[in-house]
């Protein structure tokens, strides 16, 4: 991607970005289709059985087949689905009357809000004990920061949560339990998915400063006699965050894959709590979106980082650096 | 392994006093720093095996043995982590449990490994449109968030260990194939591939004996990272249902059962919670210890910045 793009400007980028989400998108879809399609079971049986609680006769489940359009073959289903998402129309849930639309436009934000809340806790923590760990190179600072970084990157999330709320909401009584909507039910959910990114961004932030700290710029301006702080803060640190902006941006993925533990373990209405009941229940209409808008949104960062990359580092479009 | 290169380069390089002080130095240094991480993860992840394999035999009770007088005991004599709300004994299910945990990790490494393996091996050597075939089915695999994707395969073809043993490796193979076509380009066109391409040796051969010991390094790297990973996803799968079922002892899922004893009984959540993540330090540590002992740039830097 990057060789191509270097070399013939922002138009070419552009469409082979367009392309790269659209491959991604359609991938996705189509296998979340066919898998859905290959499943041994009957949806019209299974979702029929759960609405009416008994046994759906044999002109009930025909009717919700031809209803939901489950007789057509599987090329013909999923070429309208495809047109019917192109219009923005995702088919609406099997069990309410609610669009998936309507769905997926209801949970998005509560997801959009504890995803950047993360990224922001594990920037907070992860940059400076970066910096730290690398500027104090081999010390006890750099070990107590590998060392929680270790722990950052091995602790479940799912655990970690139910230990936060063990002690901040149960024993000392200062956030809710459960639920979205105020900066309360935030933190504690934003703490949890955070800490884990922050111990993977730790080291990249380390390894890429010392890497800098080790290159001959560096050594130019410390003979020269900067000080050490400008040395570190002002050339080093610029040059450092390159990587790390990639990271980030790569860690929204990981957002999304914890986004899906965390909501559920807080009982947060999001995408992920959305996605965990609809493959329970079968709802394959919701499945199919929550499946398709992550992949549009995950492939669309990683093309937005790929141009903040650009900004923080012209020497990639120059293609000086490949 | 390291002895016969060394003691070749000291031959080549006619050794002076300071040389071959040097040399001693620098491996007593890499015997005594680097390895630190892989002793201490060795040394995990050797206890949870021995645990798995010869715990369930002297535990005294059963995994699944309800004793409903006993239900959620604090931790005591008889039951030395507790029972659970069914009044299983929990320090019993910790190491079945372990059993699943670290059989699952290796079954879906293993199957990621030698899909991804043989993907890159394919795709680097054959080169052309098979290549950027595959490359972009990596693409696509790679930018989608796995464990979502596991979730939903894992749902749709029904909740159990063996659903998410699949769906958890068909999400991951991609990194491998990656590496392993870096390090196939990489070598494909030395002489001695070239050479043997020439005296007719089958594909298969080639690849076999000259470009997969090339590989095997970064993998096993990989690989041992990776388990620490799967332990997670496998805990978290589960966890949310889609993988082990009642009544098997599973880690992820005990935290799952204990959640809504958080004030009654923490040692629920907690008990399996700690395994889980040391299990992950342990694969984590080793495979950080393996990658500075043998990824030759890593140590570089490393040793750059230590003179």
């Amino acid at each position: 991607m990057f060789d191509n793009w270097g070399i013939s400007g922002t138009l070419y980028g552009g469409l082979s970005r367009l392309w790269s989400v659209t491959v991604v998108a359609f991938g996705a879809s189509l296998l979340t289709y066919g898998l859905i399609y290959l499943t041994p079971g009957d949806p019209a049986h299974t979702i029929l059985a759960q609405q009416l609680r008994r046994e759906p006769t044999a002109a009930e489940m025909a009717a919700f087949r031809a209803d939901q359009g489950l007789d057509e073959p599987f090329v013909q289903q999923y070429l309208s689905w495809l047109v019917n998402v192109a219009h923005g129309d995702f088919g609406s849930s099997y069990y309410s009357s609610e669009s998936v639309r309507e769905l997926l436009a209801l949970h998005l934000p509560n997801t959009a809000e504890l995803a950047i809340a993360a990224i922001v806790v594990a920037v907070v923590i992860a940059i400076p004990l970066g910096i730290l760990s690398a500027v104090h190179y081999d010390t006890w600072i750099d070990h107590t920061a590998q060392v929680g970084a270790l722990l950052g990157v091995s602790i479940p999330n799912f655990w970690l949560g139910y230990l936060l709320i063990l002690v901040f909401s149960l024993g000392l009584g200062l956030t809710p339990v459960s639920g979205s909507g105020t900066v309360g039910h935030l933190i504690l959910p934003a703490i949890t998915l955070g800490t884990a990114m922050a111990g993977i961004i730790t080291r990249i932030v380390r390894t890429s400063v010392l890497d800098e700290l080790g290159k001959d710029y560096v050594v130019v301006a410390r003979s020269k006699g900067v000080r050490e702080r400008l040395v570190v803060y002002k050339h080093a640190l610029r040059n450092a965050f390159i990587p790390v902006v990639t990271i980030i941006g790569l860690q929204f993925g990981f957002v999304l894959n914890g986004a899906v533990v965390v909501e559920v373990v807080f009982q947060r209405p999001g995408l992920g709590t959305l996605l965990v009941d609809a493959v329970f229940a079968r709802n394959y209409p919701v499945v199919q979106g929550v499946v398709l808008v992550t992949a549009v949104l995950f492939v669309l960062i990683n093309q937005l980082v790929d141009l903040a990359y650009v900004a923080i580092d012209p020497q990639i479009e120059r293609g000086v650096r490949s | 392994m390291g002895c016969p290169v060394v003691i070749d380069h000291w031959l080549a390089r006619r050794p002076t006093i300071r040389s071959v002080r040097a040399t001693i130095g620098s491996g007593l240094s890499r015997i005594h720093s680097v390895p630190l991480k892989v002793k201490l993860g060795g040394a995990i992840v050797a206890v949870l095996g021995v645990v798995a394999i010869v715990g369930p035999l002297v535990t005294p009770y059963d995994p699944a043995a309800q004793a409903l007088r006993d239900r959620l005991a604090a931790p005591s004599l008889a039951h030395p982590l507790g029972t659970d709300e069914l009044g299983r004994d929990v320090a019993t299910r910790l190491v079945y449990g372990a059993r699943i945990s670290l059989g699952v990790a290796v079954l879906v490494t293993a199957i990621r490994l030698v899909v991804g393996t043989v993907v890159g091996l394919v795709a680097g050597f054959a080169g052309g449109i098979v290549d950027t075939a595959f490359m972009r089915l990596v693409d696509i695999q790679l930018a989608f968030p796995g464990l979502i994707l596991a979730l939903v395969v894992a749902g749709i073809l029904g909740p159990g260990l063996t659903s998410i043993v699949l769906a958890i490796s068909v999400v991951g193979w991609a990194s491998y194939a990656r590496v392993v076509r870096g390090s196939v380009l990489s070598v494909k066109h030395n002489a001695y591939v070239q050479s043997s391409k020439l005296y007719g040796t089958p594909r298969w051969r080639i690849a076999g004996r000259h470009l997969l010991p090339n590989v095997m390094q970064p993998v096993i790297v990989l690989a041992t990272l990776d388990l620490g990973t799967v332990v997670i996803s496998v805990a978290s799968l589960s966890f949310l249902g889609v993988g082990a079922q009642p009544p098997t002892a599973e880690w992820g899922m005990m935290v799952n059962a204990g959640r809504d004893h958080l004030r009654s009984a923490w040692w629920l959540i907690t008990v399996p919670g700690i395994a889980i993540m040391l299990t992950v330090i342990g694969f984590n540590l080793l495979g950080d210890g393996l990658r500075d002992l043998l990824d030759p740039d890593q140590q570089t830097l490393e040793q750059r910045r230590r003179t």
